[in-house]
């Protein structure tokens, strides 16, 4: 008929298979390419899980300088310094001498929450600013809300050196 | 000729646009009669928003995000950079009032029942913003990178590593590594300046697109409920024959609290200031206090508070169980009455969550759990006797860091009872036991203190008797005060 003639021409119509066929090709295609650039950008952001540094041996004194039953601050480099971490590459520990000449280290931190617990000298203990925990000299739990006793470093006397094994903010 | 011109580049840019058609319909789309001053929380939100976008994005040309130097930085923006503390400022108060706002709208919401039907996912989207918006101001707190957001961020890696199974990961995934360093500073920048808010853009579109698709809902009615069969029509028949238009019939009001939310941060950047760069983010400086910003301070005070032992349960299942309950809100209540005088429980519910976080916020601004480190030794005229025991004991009561914890007149801490008038309560018996043996929140000092040590500590606190001001500075009552404790504490000397 003359209406049908004059119809513009709107092309060849895909078939409903074909349709539903290149419908999914284009959600397969846009996958691969999500993938392809998301799992290159996940593994950068999670490269620190997926590849952690190792723990470093760091010398904080010679063994002479540390007097039997003194605990004292020491301070050393954080076992994955760079250029660009500046003071925040630094890195603290309770060093305790014992009687025995043995050398204990215990973290900084609060095993309650992290915070930094301070050494009072004359109480012959520790105490955590934030929640009021304390510790004894040997770093059992005194009193407040920490679950457990301070974490502690591996210590070793290298060439005269006492080294401690700079390793990852205790976390349990 | 130019008013031609320009008509024409309009006509031509709305042809190929239609934008100004689209926020036309937008601005003039017809709302609910009387939804007064109560209706105006979530256009303050959004202004406070787009004022931290503003001025964020003003600090971000001067910040660097290194761990090495964002504490340079700082100071040179605090205290050299033109404008650089007004900014600041700004960026603080402005996060201040976003956090503030966004509460206060939530309970608005909540209390006026606007979540039910049909505008559950919007209440949805509003708490993924409550939650983000927090997360904005945490990560806020900590690009300020001076010793308190270098403790703040191991508390939070603490924190996140209570969670079962994961919690170590999630841990180095904030630290950026095994421990705070060059790592973690740009990856707090990379959330607070792309992550966080692209998600905010996205749900604010989102949020804002809901409000124009569902409707503002009207002012609730007692008596008038939600019926999710009948209530599209009720609302439609509402605004065919009662509707105004949003501009400028509603909008005027939101104007008028948006203006006023800016020019109160204006006011308190320019009167009060940013809060102070603490010392270097040194992490081997240890004497700090860490407490977050002022809208966290009451969950810092709760996790002092839990008992022992219940702190990893409550770090990770408290969020996640306050996350799934406000998700599940529209869920379980989503039709029915809307007026807070038929809903007595939410009532009960908001009264309750708001006093808690109000007396754990008070609590947390005082925290009497912390040890007050920078108490100084009693003066003389405290210790009121020239008695060598007392005198000696009043020294360790100091040294031996129990002042740290306990107040005498008025001076010292609040982590144990006030031992003012110790004397009056406890016998010196009670006191051997209770400082040989601690216990709660007390150590044992039994290993601590020697013999002398012990007897001198004891005379003193047998010493904290309340007398009036009068008698305890007079020669004669100090006298008389060092005749009966040097008597008490000769007699504790014997075997």
């Amino acid at each position: 008929m003359a209406s049908e003639t004059q119809q513009p021409n709107r092309g060849e119509a895909l078939s409903p298979e074909r349709r539903r066929f290149m419908g999914r090709l284009c959600i397969a295609l846009s996958t691969v390419a999500a993938v392809i650039v998301g799992i290159p950008v996940v593994g950068f952001i999670l490269g620190p899980l997926i590849a952690p540094e190792p723990d470093v041996w760091r010398a904080v004194g010679a063994v002479d300088s540390f007097k039997p039953g003194e605990t004292v601050k020491v301070k050393f480099l954080d076992p994955s310094p760079v250029a660009w971490a500046g003071v925040t590459a630094m890195t603290a520990a309770w060093l305790r001498r014992l009687e025995s000449g043995d050398f204990v280290a215990f973290a900084v931190n609060c095993s309650h929450l992290g915070c930094p617990v301070r050494w009072l000298a004359q109480a012959n203990l520790f105490m955590c600013p934030c929640h009021g925990g304390v510790y004894y000299a040997d770093g059992d739990v005194a009193a407040g809300p920490p679950p457990r006793r301070l974490f502690n470093y591996p210590v070793r006397v290298r060439d005269g050196q006492v080294e401690i094994l700079a390793s990852a903010v205790p976390i349990e | 000729m130019i008013r031609k011109i320009f008509w024409q580049a309009v006509d031509a840019f709305e042809e190929r646009t239609g934008l100004i058609k689209f926020f036309g319909d937008v601005m003039k789309h017809p709302v609910p009669p009387n939804t007064g001053w109560w209706y105006v929380f979530g256009s303050a939100v959004l202004v406070a928003f787009m004022m931290q976008v503003v001025t964020g994005i003003a600090l971000a040309t001067r910040y660097v995000a290194s761990s090495g130097s964002a504490y340079d930085v700082l100071e040179f923006i605090t205290y050299k950079a033109v404008l650089g503390n007004f900014l600041r400022g700004m960026h603080f108060f402005g996060a201040s009032a976003m956090i503030l706002l966004v509460g206060i709208h939530m309970i608005q919401v909540f209390l006026m029942g606007c979540y039910k039907y049909p505008r559950e996912f919007n209440w949805v989207s509003g708490v993924m913003l409550l939650f983000i918006t927090i997360a904005m101001g945490f990560t806020g707190q900590l690009l300020r990178w001076d010793q308190t957001a270098v403790w703040a961020t191991v508390l939070a890696a603490e924190m996140l590593g209570r969670t079962p199974f994961i919690g170590a990961y999630l841990a180095r995934f904030l630290l950026g590594g095994k421990t705070l360093g060059g790592a973690t500073l740009s990856r707090f920048f990379a959330f607070h300046v792309f992550f966080l808010p692209a998600m905010i853009f996205a749900l604010v579109a989102l949020h804002l697109y809901l409000v124009i698709h569902d409707g503002i809902s009207a002012p609730p009615v007692p008596g008038e409920k939600v019926n999710p069969k009948t209530y599209r029509a009720e609302y439609e028949k509402l605004l065919e024959e009662r509707g105004v238009p949003f501009w400028p019939d509603a909008a005027w009001r939101d104007v008028v609290v948006a203006v006023g939310v800016v020019v109160t941060i204006v006011a308190l950047a320019f009167f009060v200031g940013p809060p102070e760069l603490g010392k270097p983010p040194n992490p081997s400086l240890l004497a700090n206090d860490p407490a977050p910003d002022w809208y966290m301070l009451w969950y810092y005070a709760v996790l002092a508070l839990l008992p022992r032992g219940m702190e990893s349960v409550f770090m990770v299942a408290a969020p996640m169980a306050a996350i799934v309950f406000l998700l599940l809100v529209p869920v379980l209540w989503n039709k029915g009455e809307r007026h807070p005088s038929r809903r007595p429980w939410a009532v009960a519910a908001v009264l309750v969550i708001v006093l808690s976080i109000a007396g754990f916020w008070i609590e947390g601004s005082i925290a009497p759990w912390s040890p007050k480190f920078d108490a100084q030794p009693l003066s003389a005229a405290l210790v009121g006797t020239n008695s060598p025991p007392i005198v000696t004991g009043a020294q360790l009561f100091h040294d031996k860091g129990c002042e740290f914890c306990h107040m005498i007149d008025g001076q010292g801490g609040m982590r144990g009872p006030d031992l003012t008038d110790v004397a009056h309560r406890l016998s010196e018996n009670d006191l051997r036991i209770k400082i040989a043996n601690g216990g709660g929140n007390m150590p044992s000092f039994a290993g601590i203190l020697t013999h002398d040590e012990f007897d001198n500590l004891v005379a003193f606190l047998e010493s904290r008797v309340t007398i009036p001001r009068a008698q305890t500075s007079s020669a004669a009552g100090a006298a008389a005060l060092a005749q009966s404790t040097s008597a008490r504490a000769a007699d504790a000397r014997k075997p």
